[in-house]
Order: C-alpha cells, then structure tokens, then sequence
C-alpha cells in the first residue's frame, strides 16, 4: 500500500515552549529519539523499576498518596488514595487497566505518549501493579489507533523479553502479565465500568456506583484499577523524584505536570505539558499557541474536553480566598489547574482546549457538540439516550433557521432533565455543554431562532417535534 | 416473524466493494489466531469477543452471520451475545468496505478546520452517495467501483492536526479540503 508522506506533513518538531515544562513528554518530539527498548534504556529507563520492586508495595501506594497525583483521564480524583480503595481483606485476584481510549473532544495527548514513548507507560503501569498485587493488566486502546496497538504490542513483547514482564520478573518473585485489548470505536468505553464491560466481552454499558466500585468490583467482580495514560506515566516520574519531591510541582492540591491540548481557532495549536497552574490562560493562548487567527478575537473557550463548560473571553469570576475574603480573576488570568477551573464553573477535565473565535455561530457548535453525545449515547438510561437526540434534533433546527426563540427554552429543559439522572457521568458531560451554552449565550441563540419557523408549513418536523415535548 | 427479524439484522447484502475481501472461511490459520488472543483472558473466554471480531474484520472485511456464529461457539456463547456486541460497536460493520475505507473525524476540531469539506470533496471525487446513509456508516457508503468507502468518525483524537482521517490503519493529519485528490491519488492501486 503506498503511502504519501506528504499527507502527513504537519509535524511538531518545534523544541518546547520555554514556559513548559517536560516530564512525561521529554522524549516527545525529541531528536534522536525512537519507541525502542534500546533506546528507553540508554535513558535509564526502567531504573525506577529496580528501584520500586525493592520497596514495600504500600511504600509505593504511600509516596503516590503523598505526590498529590490526581488522574489525568477527566474527574482528576487522587491516584494513590483510589488504590486504597481495594478491600484490605481482599482474596480475589486484582487487576490493572490502562485506559487508552482516549476519546473525549479535543483530547490528544495519549496518542503521543503511545506512539513515541510507549516503555515509559509500561514502566508506570508495571510500577503500580506490583503496588497493587495485580498479576495481569490490560492497556485498552481504542480501535481509532491502531499504529499505536502494534508499537505498544511490540514494546510489551522488548520488556518481556528484558524480563521486566512475565514470570518472576526482575527475580522479585512477581508475576506480571500485560496484554492489549482494542476497543471497538464507541466513546463510553472511556468511562472505566463501560470499559470494564467491554473488556469482559459485552455491551459497554456503565455500572452503577455504589457498589460497583471497580477498586472493589471491577473487572470480573474483582478488585480493579483503571488509569489514564498519564496519570500511569507520572507514577513512574513519582517515583524517581519520591512523593514529596513530586508535589513540589505544581500548585497545593494541583501538584505535578499536566499536558495541555489546544485545538481550534488559535495559529499554533499544539500540546504543551506546563506545571500545574503556573500557566495562566493568556500565556497559554497568546504566548504558546500565537494567539488569535489574524483579524479574529477569541470569542470562548471550552477548557477540558468538549464536556466542561464554556468559559467566555469577556467573563470574570468571583473566587473565595482561602481567608474567606472574595477576589475577582478576569477570564485570561485563570491559572489552568483543577480547581481554579471549577471554581470558574467548568473544569480542567481531560486538558482539551477548545478555542472559538468569533467567526463561529455559537449554535453551530453546539449543534455539533450535540450530534456527538447523540451518536455516543450507550443508549442505556432513557434521560440521556432520548435527551440527548431531542437535543440534537432541535439545535439541528437551529442551525437551518427553522427554531423558535421557544425552542432554546425547550432545550434548556432537556439537558436540565438529564443532569443527574443517569448512571454514569455521560449525562453530565451532554448536558453541561448546552446548559453553560444557553447560559452564556442566549442572546446569540435566539437571533438564530424565527418566530415564525413554527407556523412555516414546510417545516412539518418543528410541529411534528413539539408535539412531544410540549409539556412546558 | 422472529427468524425474519434475525435474518435482517444479520445480513450482509453484496456491496462494490466486496470482491476486494474473501468469503468468511474457518482455516487452521484463523483458528491458530484466535486460540492465542483467547489466551490473554484466562479463565474468561467471553472477553476475546471484541478480539476475534476484530480479526475476522481485518481478515474478511466485515462482519457476518456465519462469522457470528463462529465467534459464539469460539467462546461457548450464544450467538445473540456475539450479534448485540456487532451492532453496538461503530468499530464493527456487516457490510464490505471499499477496499480502501476511510474515516473523516466529524467532531468539533476538524469540523472547524474543514472536515465536512474534506468529507464531501471525497464523496464527490469517488462517486459516493451519502445522501441515504445516517450521519456515520449505516449502511457502510461504497464507492460505485469498490475502491473506496467513507464514514463519519467521532474524534480520532488529533484536533491539533485537524482535519484528520484514517485510510484502513494509516493515519493522516492535516488533510485540508483540496489535498482530498491526492489522498486518493496515493490509494489508487
């Protein structure tokens, strides 16, 4: 099959930005570097390995807790306090899986990590087996990356070899055994009882919390840890640096590096791995991605994956001091961590940074922010399999100028009704979107509606669509 | 009335593209490859269903009733297990491909950087009709000559290099509307 390199001439082998600082992408782009053992090990990779097998498994779980690393996949919940969470007394063998179905809009930072540097992710990843006393693991991949399945394979066939893996690795008496398993294109694979079903050969449909807890019933009803790429490959970095050391990236409670994918309206988009929080948003759209397109202003900004809420150029925030006393943060001086964010009212979630400039109707985007929770549905919970097609059959209307100002109401009402009431947190990250759109933007919403697209008789679907939901 | 319903959500009507991929055929071969992924999952056979599946796709295109029933009695399952794992999954298809099937990222990113223009300029340039089709690949659009089949892909995780697609398992990033043609060009044989 012929291959055109110039298809693919968009590659990044800019140096990094001055204000990055590099961690889990120090060999991403970098010269003279290649996926290989080979070439991991000449780096002393592995070194943090030998070095863990020789502590005590809680000792690892204890530095981890002591980092204040939080999960980089999306809900940022600390790494080492969700590994407590296996039941002391537990008998039953415990499993680790790698969440690699890296899938969430404007997300793509895994794809890096997997194509480039894969043996740093087995390093974290056989790290917190052995803290965990999990003998297989599984790296989930989804199917969209199917170069990164064959790299990943190739690299866990170089570790075994090495005897990192297998058998009585490095003579530690632990077994450890890790395979790829593909997913099949559907984005609730992501959520990790979704992808627990999935893994177990079925329908990914999400587990409800309590008492699936995958830490206590997880895959096969056994005790189970699913990571994000990420979060596995700071593990690794964890160690080396120790717990304390670690946390003196970054910000309280927002310690370590993250990486930060912007994409969208900006000259430069790109990935940038910063120390969480020391970034604020002006330098990471301005200074790092080179700001606006030329003769275009940002217009907003989605800042963690096309799930979070909207956050608009022009708003400014009233933020509670840790005294109790108030301050006001302006749109472009929020520092991207985790709380800072959700303190604004959206969050840092998964790091996509979706950036609209204002030659975009802000209908059209969340027509098409619509059209994707509707396709990814797992169809399970009716609030958010029949909410989420209501909500992109009306905003569809929209963007053809066949809804009434009634119908942005309507809509408002719909994501109200699935917020909340479904099992897993798909139904948050569908709704979120529309109701921080409508909030920030309804006045640009309306003055795409028609009083009269109703009443048009050759717009027999707005009638045919009300009669439903004509409730309010 | 129930075998009916059976027999429609298990067809796999001939499309242009199917004389590019061999009728589903268990050989010694597949079966080789199938026992090796079963391994991975000891003690719990069912977990190899999106494996096998995923091979018997690579090896013969799609997805098909016999192939179903193969996979079910692979893992000791029942056939209707194996068929709601097939309709679920966007990953998986019942109908032949092009012999070349490519996949537009359709989410924000790469609408934004011109993936629906990329998407039609590649319909228009193959000869595609998707007028008829859903919004993603039901039923999988074919080119009239069987070269080439297009889908909508929800974000294939590059929006920093949007537009993106993927040509059978090659990945390409920053295909602008007017480099369609040479996309295609590179598949031609």
């Amino acid at each position: 099959m012929s291959f055109d390199p110039i298809m693919s001439a968009i590659t990044y082998t800019k140096p990094p930005h001055p204000l990055e600082t590099r961690l889990i992408f120090k060999n991403v782009d970098r010269e003279g570097w290649n996926p290989s053992i080979g070439r991991y090990l000449e780096d002393g990779g592995y070194e943090q390995l030998r070095k863990a097998v020789k502590m005590e498994p809680k000792a690892i779980t204890e530095e981890v807790k002591k980092s204040g690393l939080r999960g980089r996949g999306g809900a940022g919940f600390p790494t080492g306090v969700k590994w407590t969470f296996i039941p002391p007394n537990n008998t039953k063998p415990v499993y680790l899986i790698c969440n690699a179905d890296e899938s969430e809009p404007g997300t793509f930072k895994d794809r890096y990590i997997l194509h480039q540097d894969p043996h740093q992710m087995l390093e974290g990843m056989i790290i917190s087996c052995f803290a965990v006393g999990a003998h297989i693991a599984y790296i989930y991949i989804r199917e969209e990356f199917p170069e990164a399945a064959k790299i990943v394979e190739k690299a866990i066939e170089e570790a075994r070899e090495h005897n990192f893996l297998g058998k009585n690795l490095l003579d530690t008496g632990f077994d450890l055994e890790i395979y790829v398993h593909r997913g099949a294109g559907a984005y609730i694979c992501g959520e990790e009882t979704g992808l627990i079903e999935s893994l177990e050969g079925k329908r990914p449909y999400p587990r409800i919390k309590p008492p699936y807890f995958p830490a206590a019933l997880g895959l096969y009803m056994c005790p189970t840890i699913v990571n994000n790429v990420e979060s596995l490959c700071h593990v690794k970095h964890v160690i080396e640096m120790g717990g304390d050391g670690y946390a003196k990236l970054g910000a309280p409670r927002n310690t370590g590096t993250r990486i930060l994918c912007v994409s969208g309206d900006v000259k430069k988009p790109g990935y940038f791995e910063i120390e969480v929080g020391k970034v604020t948003m002006r330098e990471l759209l301005y200074d790092m991605c080179g700001g606006p397109k030329d003769g275009r202003g940002i217009k907003a900004v989605i800042p963690g994956g096309s799930s979070s809420k909207i956050l608009r150029a022009d708003e400014s925030y009233k933020l509670r001091n840790p005294d109790g006393s108030e301050r006001e943060l302006g749109f472009w001086d929020i520092p991207m961590d985790f709380d800072t964010l959700a303190a604004c009212g959206s969050m840092a979630g998964s790091g996509g940074v979706i950036v609209i400039d204002d030659s975009r109707r802000i209908s059209w985007v969340l027509n098409n922010i619509n059209a994707f929770y509707a396709h990814e549905s797992c169809g399970q919970c009716t609030p958010c399999r029949e909410g989420s097609t209501w909500m992109q059959k009306i905003t569809d209307r929209l963007v053809e100028g066949k809804a009434t100002p009634r119908d942005i109401e309507t809509l408002e009402s719909v994501a109200f009704q699935i917020d909340g009431r479904t099992i897993c947190a798909f139904g948050e990250a569908s709704s979120w979107p529309v109701e921080a759109i409508i909030a920030k933007f309804r006045d640009e919403l309306i003055a795409d509606t028609c009083e009269d697209a109703g009443k048009d008789p050759k717009n027999p679907e707005a009638e045919a669509q009300r009669r439903y939901l004509a409730a309010y | 009335m129930s075998q009916a319903i059976l027999d429609q959500n298990t067809a796999s009507p001939d499309t242009p593209g199917s004389r590019y991929f061999p009728k589903f055929a268990i050989s010694p071969e597949l079966e080789s490859e199938a026992d090796e992924r079963i391994s991975h999952y000891p003690d719990h056979k069912r977990s190899a269903t999106l494996p096998l599946l995923h091979i018997v796709q690579h090896r013969f295109g799609f997805i098909s009733a016999e192939a179903i029933d193969w996979v079910a009695a692979k893992l000791d399952l029942e056939p209707i297990k194996v068929l709601e794992v097939v309709s679920f999954y966007p990953g998986f298809r019942q109908t032949a491909p092009g012999k070349f099937h490519i996949r537009v990222c359709r989410t924000l990113s790469c609408a934004m950087g011109g993936s629906h223009e990329l998407m039609d300029k590649l319909c228009e340039l193959t000869g595609i009709d998707r007028s008829s089709i859903d919004s993603h690949h039901h039923p999988v659009a074919v080119s009239p000559c069987g070269n080439f089949s297009v889908e909508f892909a929800e974000c294939l995780a590059s929006c920093g290099t949007a537009p993106v697609c993927l040509v059978n398992d090659d990945f390409h990033e920053g295909v602008a509307p007017e480099k369609a043609g040479k996309l295609l060009e590179s598949y031609k044989s």
